[in-house]
């Protein structure tokens, strides 16, 4: 599985301007709302976790249409489903290295966002915290649209409507730990149902992404 | 009959817009759904004909 | 001829000629129902002591909203049991299902927007079930356009049932997430389930209503089945053998 990991991980690294991507799309597309709303400090404070959580679910998810589509244009996917190795193990191998590429920089990127908002310390510490529980939740969830539309035309924006709905209670508690922060209460109630999140998805997508890819491949 | 005329009963004490606005938009959805079900059906029974005119 | 099971019907050669047999009762049914409901909602109920008139929309936007939810535990049920036994009429079902599931959920939401406005002010109220709703809405039309994308149809099947069930299991996760966002935030004191207390007579017209909802949706999925099989099996014996006959 590590070599697994390596391999994407070595591959996106040949070609680094394309991995930085969806960071970079994460940046601007967070910097297009005050453009949109108004450089009011308040309002942007109380918007911050919000945007900043929905820019990050975007840039995630709009990361995936390459996730076994390289792969499989090449053959090496099918070479790995008829190796008999275990598709689940693939399906979290793909996973890890998609959030190594993709999703850790976004959670690294976010304090400097924050900061653009005027998000105070304590309510940064728990953007990255927030974040750091939910984008691998993220990438598991997209592992499994993008194994469901394997070689489809509209591949990119179908992976995006279909796991948008899914991801909907990990904003719904990412963002709302942060806001929680805000309003000074204490945000564990939202950091732990995102954990409990992120242990459902670890469970149950890398299973359901494998049946996906079988379906995708027979 | 709990109202007095026909104007009063459209009218719906000044609420006809939203109940009207909701029935009519339903019973317009609920007459094209199978309308256009039924024309699907007849349609594949046209190419099933269609195609066995090709063998 | 062997005793006939439920397993008789899963060939689509006799789903045909049973759809066809029911098709005018559903409608009987629907169209007894619809009047039966219609006339006590609206010339039996009275009105509401804080709602007025207005709320005499929830005999739609209730039995709707019941329908969109069971339609797609239906949609998941039939498209899972397509993939696990390997039954093409149940995945035909399944899709056959989803449009009319979708067109409910709509009707649902457009029939709560036009009951806030002149009940609570506004349009559109970031409730938990409205909300839920709207998020029940996205999860069909991307069973749609999942199986619409895929050319293969035992492929599309497949993939239409893996997010049908993977839907159907994120729905309470989706629900409590959005119960839970919509307590949180204050400024929100209203709630679609403040509906007035339910004189006997308003709950009889709801009930009639869902009857009627059910026998429509019934009547059209099956519809919508009949010729997704004629579409899927048109080179068959039966299929082809009826058209020489000169079959509709």
């Amino acid at each position: 599985m590590w070599a697994l990991i390596h391999r994407d991980w070595q591959l996106a690294g040949r070609r680094r301007v394309e991995a930085l991507l969806p960071l970079v799309f994460f940046i601007v597309a967070a910097s297009l709302f005050p453009l949109g709303v108004g450089p009011e400090s308040q309002m942007l404070r109380t918007m911050a976790p919000g945007v900043v959580w929905v820019c990050a679910l975007l840039a995630s998810l709009l990361s995936l249409g390459g996730l076994y589509g390289s792969d499989h244009a090449d053959g090496s996917l099918e070479q790995m489903l008829l190796s008999g190795r275990s598709l689940a193990g693939l399906a979290l191998a793909k996973a890890i290295a998609h959030w190594v590429i993709n999703g850790l920089p976004l959670v690294l990127a976010s304090p400097v966002l924050g900061l653009l908002f005027d998000m105070q310390p304590r309510e940064l510490a728990t953007l990255v915290f927030s974040l750091l529980l939910g984008t691998p939740v993220l990438s598991l969830l997209g592992g499994v649209g993008a194994a469901l539309t394997l070689g489809l035309r509209s591949g990119g924006m179908l992976i995006v409507l279909l796991v948008l709905p899914l991801a909907m209670p990990v904003l719904i508690f990412g963002a709302g730990a942060v806001g929680a922060v805000s309003a000074g209460v204490s945000p564990e109630g939202h950091l732990s149902l995102l954990g409990a999140l992120l242990l459902l998805t670890l469970l149950g997508a890398p299973w359901a992404t494998a049946a996906a890819l079988k379906i995708a491949l027979d | 009959m709990q109202w007095q005329s026909l104007s009063e009963f459209i009218a719906m004490d000044g609420r006809g817009l939203y109940i009207w606005g909701s029935y009519g938009v339903t019973l317009a959805l609920t007459l094209i759904e199978p309308l256009l079900a039924v024309r699907r059906r007849r349609q594949a029974w046209r190419d099933a004909a269609a195609s066995q005119e090709d063998n | 001829m062997s005793i006939p099971s439920w397993t008789t019907f899963a060939a689509p050669s006799r789903f045909e000629p049973l759809a066809a047999a029911l098709m005018p009762w559903l409608w009987l049914v629907c169209l007894g129902f619809s009047l039966a409901g219609l006339y006590m909602g609206f010339m039996i109920a009275p009105s509401d002591f804080q709602q007025g008139q207005a709320y005499r929309i929830i005999f739609i936007h209730v039995p709707a909203a019941w329908m969109s939810m069971v339609l797609y535990l239906a949609m998941a049920f039939w498209a899972g049991v397509g993939w696990a036994f390997n039954i093409r009429l149940a995945s035909m079902l399944s899709r056959a299902i989803a449009p009319t599931g979708a067109l409910f959920t709509f009707i649902a939401l457009w029939t709560g927007a036009l009951w806030g406005k002149p009940t609570w002010g506004t349009w559109w109220v970031w409730d938990a079930r409205l909300t839920s709703e709207l998020i029940l809405l996205f999860l069909y039309l991307g069973y749609i356009a999942l199986v619409e994308a895929i050319d293969d149809p035992r492929r599309g099947d497949h993939a239409g049932a893996l997010l049908a069930l993977v839907g159907a299991v994120n729905v309470p996760i989706i629900y409590f997430s959005v119960r839970w966002w919509n307590t949180l935030h204050q400024g929100s004191t209203i709630s679609m389930t403040a509906a007035p207390k339910m004189a006997n007579t308003m709950l009889t017209a709801m009930l009639l209503m869902t009857v009627a909802f059910w026998a429509y949706a019934f009547a059209v999925v099956f519809t919508r089945t009949r010729a997704i099989v004629v579409e899927r099996e048109r080179g068959a014996q039966w299929v082809q053998a009826l058209t020489a006959s000169g079959k509709e």
